[in-house]
């Protein structure tokens, strides 16, 4: 699959990777750890830019399904304590969730879609903060196992080292990610790009378009589901706010920073969002301040830098029969 | 039978501060097209400025209000003016994107000025009290904010459908090209469009200060709110945003009544519900 990078690319990519895997060895436990925090955010953006980047469709909620990642992998971990159960399990929840509320959310698309996914997550959020018998309410889920990786009769493979366990997110965040670059560039992914030019013309070629936007929209809820299970067997505990819409917020930040229209786009700025934040943090406990600066230099200062392709493709050609658009609202790119 | 109906009451001072917020929103999607999303960080800004002019500085209470609206509105002016005249051209994500960024800014301005810590002023003496509705106690203040809404309400409509100014607005929400080639002057609709939505968010962060505090997370919270009410109502609509402000008011105030856990999982309830059967809300036409 490499076959398609250029040959320095490839050099590099497989640089990083080695790295990756020796890092253990020659690193202390904070860059362990800061790596894994990145690995995590690098599948959540992944998926949150499947839906935007490759299919025009920001959403502003995408902390509800990492949550229900995350609280349902500790729910299973807290029963059950098996690893490989509970990030099936998680990843597979928040599938579930990510179906049902994509229903409703590709019903709209363009402003109403981002409003839509924002209430949802923060409905997520509510039940995970007012359902106290289920989710522990604000003192979250405490003293989750991090659980042997287990086949019952067969296997169990101990990952209770914080070293070990930085495996299991390695090779699972690596694959998230192959997966991910296998399917931009399959019929899906080219059709949800297709959907993203021009959703007319790709109605036109008999494309279900809104079938297609559910797919992408589960996808992404699976990458968030994966990503926010992995977080509980590294930290012992789960707590609302990592449901709260500022968690949908680390996604939008990395992806914005590292490109929106590039694939590694998101791993990138997954990286940049917390060497960032861990120099910001030195300084001030206001670090989201500073990155809404970042986010509005980026976007006053760059309209034609990294997004400009985006936006260029992403203008609708002619007002689309699917839109939505409310009374009195002409569009904003009128006036180009 | 009377509980039901004076939670109703309750209900509908609920709805005001909905139907301010939304207010705002909803002018300012229908001329600029743009969703604001630090709107709720304005509602925000509004009740905190109420809180320094009123309850740290003492000033009169009508006179704090108009002082904060001032105030935020002339953020909403920096806000267009500096920063969201500049990407109109282009696609409407960036305008989002930008929102954004502005709450992320604006959320953490407020902790840093105001602290952590949510803030109370008392409730001015002449608003102070209550009067026996259903042989219960129902708030004066309470009764305050129904009226602002509802003059807010008569005042809109008053002035978009009956003044010269209101004509230019509608005409510019229209069609901005063709009202720029008979010589409005757009960019200064856009920016009294702006301003105005954001004091009316401010107003509503205001009044609502002595009884719903002013706090870091409320503008979120409000947000949420005005977005579940703008889908239900259809977004531009300004009717649409006024009669669902007070249905997710009065309903959610049942909903504290009834099943108190649950009371904004309820509110989602009815949302879904209108986007299974309307999607494109109770009120488009």
């Amino acid at each position: 699959m490499t076959g398609r990078l250029s040959p320095r690319l490839t050099t590099l990519v497989a640089l990083i990777v080695l790295a990756l895997f020796l890092l253990p060895w020659v690193a202390g436990r904070y860059p362990v750890y800061l790596t894994m925090q990145i690995l995590v955010l690098a599948v959540f953006s992944l998926g949150f830019n499947l839906l935007f980047g490759y299919t025009g469709l920001l959403s502003f909620g995408q902390a509800g399904f990492f949550a229900v990642g995350a609280y349902a992998c500790a729910k299973i971990l807290l029963a059950v304590p098996n690893l490989i159960l509970g990030i099936a399990g998680g990843v597979a929840c928040a599938g579930v969730a990510a179906l049902l509320l994509g229903i409703l959310s590709v019903r709209h698309t363009r402003i109403y879609f981002s409003m839509l996914t924002l209430a949802f997550g923060m409905m997520i959020y509510s039940i995970a903060w007012k359902w106290r018998d289920f989710t522990g309410g604000d003192d979250g889920l405490v003293g989750i196992p991090r659980a042997p990786l287990e086949i019952p009769g067969i296997v169990s493979v101990s990952v209770a080292a914080m070293d070990r366990y930085y495996y299991v997110v390695l090779v699972l965040s690596l694959l998230a990610i192959l997966v991910m670059y296998r399917l931009i560039r399959s019929p899906l992914g080219l059709t949800l790009q297709a959907i993203r030019d021009s959703d007319s013309r790709a109605e036109f070629a008999g494309v279900p378009v809104r079938k297609y936007r559910l797919v992408a929209f589960t996808i992404a809820g699976l990458y968030a589901g994966l990503a926010g299970a992995l977080l509980p067997p590294l930290e012992n505990t789960v707590t609302p706010p990592i449901a709260h819409w500022s968690t949908s917020a680390e996604p939008v930040l990395a992806t914005l920073l590292g490109g929106v229209h590039a694939f590694a786009g998101p791993i990138v700025g997954a990286f940049l969002f917390f060497v960032i934040k861990d120099i910001i943090v030195r300084f001030t406990e206001y670090w989201l301040i500073w990155f809404g600066v970042i986010v509005v230099a980026l976007v006053i200062g760059f309209p034609g830098g990294v997004m400009s392709i985006f936006a260029g493709r992403s203008r609708p050609v002619a007002p689309r029969p699917d839109d939505n658009q409310p009374a009195g609202g002409s569009g904003p790119s009128e006036t180009t | 039978m009377e509980n039901i109906a004076f939670q109703g009451l309750i209900g509908l001072s609920l709805a005001m501060y909905l139907w301010l917020i939304s207010a705002g929103l909803t002018i300012i999607f229908g001329v600029l097209g743009i969703v604001n999303f630090a709107h709720g960080s304005l509602f925000m800004v509004g009740a905190y400025l109420a809180y320094t002019f009123y309850g740290q500085m003492g000033l009169p209470f009508a006179l704090a209000i108009l002082l904060s609206l001032l105030g935020t509105g002339l953020l909403g002016f920096v806000m267009e003016r500096g920063f969201l005249s500049r990407i109109y051209g282009l696609d409407e994500a960036y305008q989002l994107l930008l929102t954004f960024g502005f709450i992320l800014i604006l959320d953490d301005a407020v902790k840093i000025i105001w602290g952590g810590v949510f803030k109370i002023p008392p409730i001015p003496d002449f608003l102070d009290g209550a009067w026996p509705v259903f042989g219960r106690s129902f708030p004066v203040y309470n009764a305050f904010v129904i009226a602002v809404g509802l003059v807010v309400a008569v005042v809109l409509w008053a002035l978009f459908e009956k003044t010269w100014w209101g004509r230019i607005v509608r005409a510019t929400a229209a069609d901005r090209e063709m009202a720029s080639a008979i010589g409005i002057n757009v960019p200064r609709v856009f920016s009294g469009v702006f301003v105005v939505g954001s004091m009316l968010a401010a107003l509503g962060g205001a009044i609502g200060t002595p009884v719903r505090v002013a706090a870091p997370g409320i503008g979120a919270a409000m947000i949420i709110q005005a977005f579940i009410i703008t889908v239900i109502g259809g977004l531009g609509n300004l009717k649409g945003a006024f009669v669902s402000s007070l249905i997710v008011g009065i309903l959610s105030a049942y909903g504290t009544l009834f099943f108190p856990v649950f009371e904004l999982f309820f509110i989602f309830v009815i949302m879904a519900v209108v986007l299974l059967i309307r999607p494109q809300g109770l009120f488009t036409r």
